[in-house]
């Protein structure tokens, strides 16, 4: 009699480092990844920076190559599609590679970038995979004017990326100013001044009426008139759960794939990590939430690994998300929106730490923005903190001259 | 083997339990004090990607990467776990006169 394998569907950041922590923990049996890109499993946090940015052509930055999956005995299949799950008889249906049976299935299948919903829409350029990446860094080249539709993260990553590149660049954004989803407004103008410091221009609160392709280039035209010319046009509009395989299966879908604190879908031989579930937070009163953020998908497929071979507890990692921009970096933990009132930290050059209170006084969210030197350690001890539950003097924290480590010891 | 040791900084620049950094012929180290002020130094690079360890946080004798939570015991260089695998450099130390001392090699 053969063992049914644990199988993982999306090999990306969650899925490979499931696959890892699996024998890190000890499971002995059968291991399948399975995923649609060729690459190795690879990080995706520089695509949007360095592999744009570097001199000499990049190549993937890899979480486990396939020496190390072999040494791990995970069996790896590239270019693999899974078209259905057949929960009934516990097996996958892929595209080529027929069926495979398993005995628990790890869903880490990501998120796409969302097109540009406007008429012409789709000259925008996406990016998410290595390859996307790739064919952009072609584009940036010293004089193309861009234009980079969407003040998020990644349409500001690659603003500076561009930039540093030697390209033009102008930003549309919709809200009234970039970095409205978690982002505090005062920390938001600090990363729109830099911007505009190496000569990107922000527009905000605008509207696209439509793109056109008018030979080599296009035009960006806005609801007001203004009209764009663009040799490349670049959508960072936000991301969408890849779900469609779990809806099919008739798993619960809520903003992602649903699943409990376990990271337990409706079915309990079924799970889902990373960017493409949603569940409760144990740190937010168990509050539903979806997080976009390498350091999620890394926390929860190392969690998930227990879960599939029986942990019980509840996933309570603190979230944590960071982005460069040029020469300053910005790190977010816990959930700002969970806060009621901010107390701010003056940590010189600039750099700024932002502690964000619930109406209890508890520590919910930091968030800060700085050369890194100036940022990085306190930032970790206020990510510190929040996983505690503190509740801390908010003197003491406005303080700049006092040591924020001491408060780990209260 | 060189046995050249180069002084690196005085003891007090580093506080308790914390980590500076140290530039020298192109090369860049972390000089680490333990809150029991033993110092220790190891490459300034982190192993998984380009930020300097100085920039990281020193608990007991644990450095964590400022970027990414990578995490090495900078008494042996050891990575301990995700996302990190590839160990550290170290290099020995010697605190004489109230400066410290790295041989670098």
């Amino acid at each position: 009699m053969t063992t049914r394998p644990i199988a993982i569907v999306g090999a990306g950041e969650a899925g490979t480092r499931a696959a890892i922590a699996l024998r890190d923990h000890g499971y002995g049996g059968p291991l399948i990844l399975i995923g649609e890109e060729l690459h190795p499993p690879y990080e995706r946090p520089p695509l949007s920076k360095a592999a744009l940015t570097a001199e000499a052509e990049p190549s993937p930055s890899a979480i486990a190559d396939a020496y190390r999956l072999a040494d791990l005995r995970v069996e790896r299949l590239a270019g693999a599609r899974v078209t259905a799950i057949d929960r009934a008889e516990h097996r996958l249906v892929t595209s080529e590679h027929g069926g495979i049976d398993y005995e628990r299935l790890l869903l880490a299948t990501g998120a796409r970038a969302r097109q540009l919903r406007a008429p012409g829409g789709e000259h925008a350029i996406l990016l998410r995979t290595y390859d996307e990446a790739l064919a952009l860094r072609r584009l940036l080249r010293p004089g193309a004017r861009v234009v980079v539709v969407g003040g998020g993260f990644i349409g500001l990553e690659l603003a500076a990326s561009a930039r540093e590149r030697g390209a033009s660049v102008v930003v549309l954004e919709a809200a009234p100013r970039i970095l409205t989803r978690g982002v505090p407004a005062d920390i938001a103008e600090k990363i729109a001044a830099r911007h505009r410091r190496a000569g990107v221009e922000i527009v905000a609160g605008c509207a696209i009426s439509y793109i056109a392709r008018d030979g080599g280039a296009f035009s960006v035209a806005l609801s007001d008139g203004r009209i764009f010319a663009a040799d490349c046009v670049i959508a960072g509009v936000g991301a969408a759960p890849e779900v469609e395989l779990a809806a099919a299966a008739g798993l619960a879908i809520d903003n992602g794939i649903a699943v409990n604190g376990r990271l337990q879908s409706s079915d309990p031989d079924i799970f889902a990590a990373g960017d493409c579930c949603s569940f409760p937070h144990a740190l937010y009163d168990g509050r539903r939430v979806r997080l976009e953020a390498w350091r999620n998908a890394q926390d929860q497929g190392a969690f998930v690994a227990r879960a599939l071979i029986g942990a019980s507890e509840d996933y309570a990692v603190t979230p944590w998300f960071w982005s460069d921009q040029y020469d300053l970096h910005l790190q977010i933990s816990g959930l700002v929106d969970a806060g009621a009132t901010v107390i701010s930290r003056d940590l010189g050059e600039g750099a700024v730490l932002n502690f964000h209170l619930a109406e209890d006084g508890r520590l919910v969210a930091a968030s800060a923005f700085g050369p890194i030197g100036k940022i990085a350690k306190d930032a970790r001890v206020a990510e510190m903190l929040i996983a505690k539950r503190a509740k801390p003097d908010p003197a003491y924290l406005a303080a700049g001259e006092r040591k924020l480590k001491a408060l780990l010891a209260a | 083997m060189s046995e050249s040791w180069v002084d690196a900084c005085a003891a007090d620049d580093v506080d308790a339990e914390d980590v500076i950094r140290f530039d020298r012929d192109g090369r860049t180290f972390a000089i680490y004090r333990t809150d029991d002020d033993r110092y220790f130094a190891t490459d300034g690079w982190c192993t998984h990607e380009q930020a300097h360890l100085a920039d990281g946080l020193v608990m007991d004798t644990i450095i964590e990467c400022p970027k990414h939570n990578g995490r090495f015991d900078f008494t042996t260089g050891q990575a301990k776990g995700a996302p990190v695998c590839v160990d550290l450099q170290t290099y020995p130390v010697k605190v004489e006169g109230g400066r410290v001392f790295i041989q670098v090699g």
